[in-house]
């Protein structure tokens, strides 16, 4: 991030702006994605008005940063009206969507709407795989076929390479097909709870010798982390946990405002409240707001600390807020178990 | 450069967050946060009110500064936001907008 983006957050931290929001348009889905966290069943998603009216309060709370996602944002028929509406009230916006349905009409709106990145998904540079994993014969060949429609318009395109058992050994592939296509990849061992708490799926997450390949691969984090994590300090221990409700939250298509998309603790709902009634007022936004390092009992003591990527959404989903997020415990695990690897090799 | 219009280009997002405006050009992902009387200028930019007219009706009004060296300012950050492509000038402004129709959108 540069110094310039770094002040813009900091001023937007100082200030308690949303300067980033995920705002998820549908849960309806044209994939069944083994690993998906949602329920695609429609309970009543926001009209087109509605939306609108969350946009304007959006641009009025000082929301900058805009990411449009679902479900599959194309399955909603008034896309384009919302994006040509976000546009025009001067929004940066960011899309993630599987781009089956997007074909070169789409992609020329988009280049015309001013989007400024897209997000696709894509699980396996083999179709057997990649299909296995969205239950939709034939999707890689039409997510790649979207891909190809955006590049060739000039987007930025970014390809999302989730890592679950199915395609822990693919990425290379992966990563190899994106830059054939001239689009950036992220790799994320990350498999979330699904939002009702179901978490049947996180039997999907790869095994810990799997993440430990990932973790020592050089190509994708080039000089493994093999220091050891600083300690810990008083400003450490000050620090906030991570962005959701400071400078970030997550609103559903049914206006639940949650402080992230991996973080479903309701505070509020955009059908009854104005969404700067909850942003500033909602006690659980608040809640979450109070938290800092040093208040968390279990991670506040723990040697890996520093470096941890802990998710509170996550530990939130384990039963506690302010407990530990047992996927990123084993991460911070394997990550110094590869370090020591390291050290020993060296 | 006093009777020259100006207008925002296409293809930016900005902001005011924390009291300061903020773009970003989604070709390049450029970012540029704008100062008080470069903000005056972007927020004025509606490509029919001519740049002296901002500088004495929104720099002049809002900052303790003489109305020449205020027009020099202005000017100098519409060339440079000109050319960094954040603003389109011209020599002509735009043609009045269309009266909007009953209950569309201010």
């Amino acid at each position: 991030m540069s110094a310039l983006m770094q002040q813009v957050w900091d001023r937007a931290l100082e200030q308690r702006v949303p300067l980033s929001v995920q705002f998820d348009l549908t849960y309806r889905c044209n994939e069944r994605c083994v690993h998906c966290y949602l329920d695609h069943d429609d309970h009543g998603e926001m009209t087109t008005a509605e939306v609108k009216s969350v946009l304007d309060q959006l641009a009025a709370a000082g929301t900058l940063f805009l990411i449009f996602s679902g479900g599959e944002l194309l399955l909603r028929k008034d896309l384009f009206e919302l994006l040509a509406y976000a546009r025009e009230l001067g929004f940066d916006i960011k899309l993630k969507t599987n781009a089956i349905l997007l074909g070169e009409r789409e992609a020329d709106r988009i280049r015309e709407l001013g989007v400024r990145s897209v997000q696709v998904s894509i699980y396996s540079h083999r179709p057997e795989v990649h299909d296995g994993i969205t239950k939709v014969p034939g999707s890689l060949h039409r997510s790649l076929a979207g891909i190809r429609f955006l590049k060739a318009r000039g987007l930025h395109v970014l390809v999302a390479n989730v890592l679950m058992t199915q395609n822990a050994g693919d990425y290379p592939h992966v990563r190899a097909l994106a830059a054939e296509l001239g689009v950036e990849c992220t790799i994320d061992p990350t498999i979330t709870p699904k939002m009702d708490g179901d978490t049947s799926i996180l039997s999907l997450r790869i095994s810990e010798p799997q993440l430990l390949r990932v973790y020592m691969d050089k190509s994708l984090i080039g000089d493994p982390a093999n220091e050891p994590p600083p300690p810990t300090d008083d400003e450490m221990l000050d620090a906030r946990p991570c962005s959701a409700g400071h400078t970030a939250c997550y609103i559903s298509p049914y206006g639940d405002v949650f402080p992230c998309v991996q973080f479903p603790l309701p505070t509020g709902n955009l059908r009854q409240q104005r969404f700067s009634d909850v942003w500033h007022e909602s006690p659980q936004m608040n809640e979450v707001r109070e938290i800092r390092m040093r208040d968390l009992p279990t991670c506040s003591t723990c040697s890996f600390m520093t470096s941890c990527t802990r998710c509170p959404g996550l530990a939130y989903m384990e039963g506690n807020m302010k407990g530990p997020s047992s996927a990123d415990c084993e991460k911070s695990m394997v990550r110094a178990r590869g370090a020591a690897a390291e050290k020993e090799v060296a | 450069m006093s009777d020259v219009f100006f207008t925002k280009a296409d293809r930016l997002a900005a902001r005011k967050v924390a009291g300061e405006v903020v773009i970003l050009r989604a070709d390049d992902s450029s970012l540029y946060v704008l100062n008080p009387v470069a903000a005056a200028v972007w927020e004025a930019a509606d490509g029919r009110t001519p740049l002296d007219a901002v500088v004495r009706d929104v720099i002049c009004r809002d900052y303790d500064v003489d109305p020449e060296t205020a027009l020099r300012d202005a000017s100098e950050f519409l060339v440079a936001l000109a050319a960094q492509g954040i603003l389109r000038t011209s020599d002509q402004p735009l043609p009045p907008a269309d009266p909007a129709p009953d209950g569309a959108r201010a």
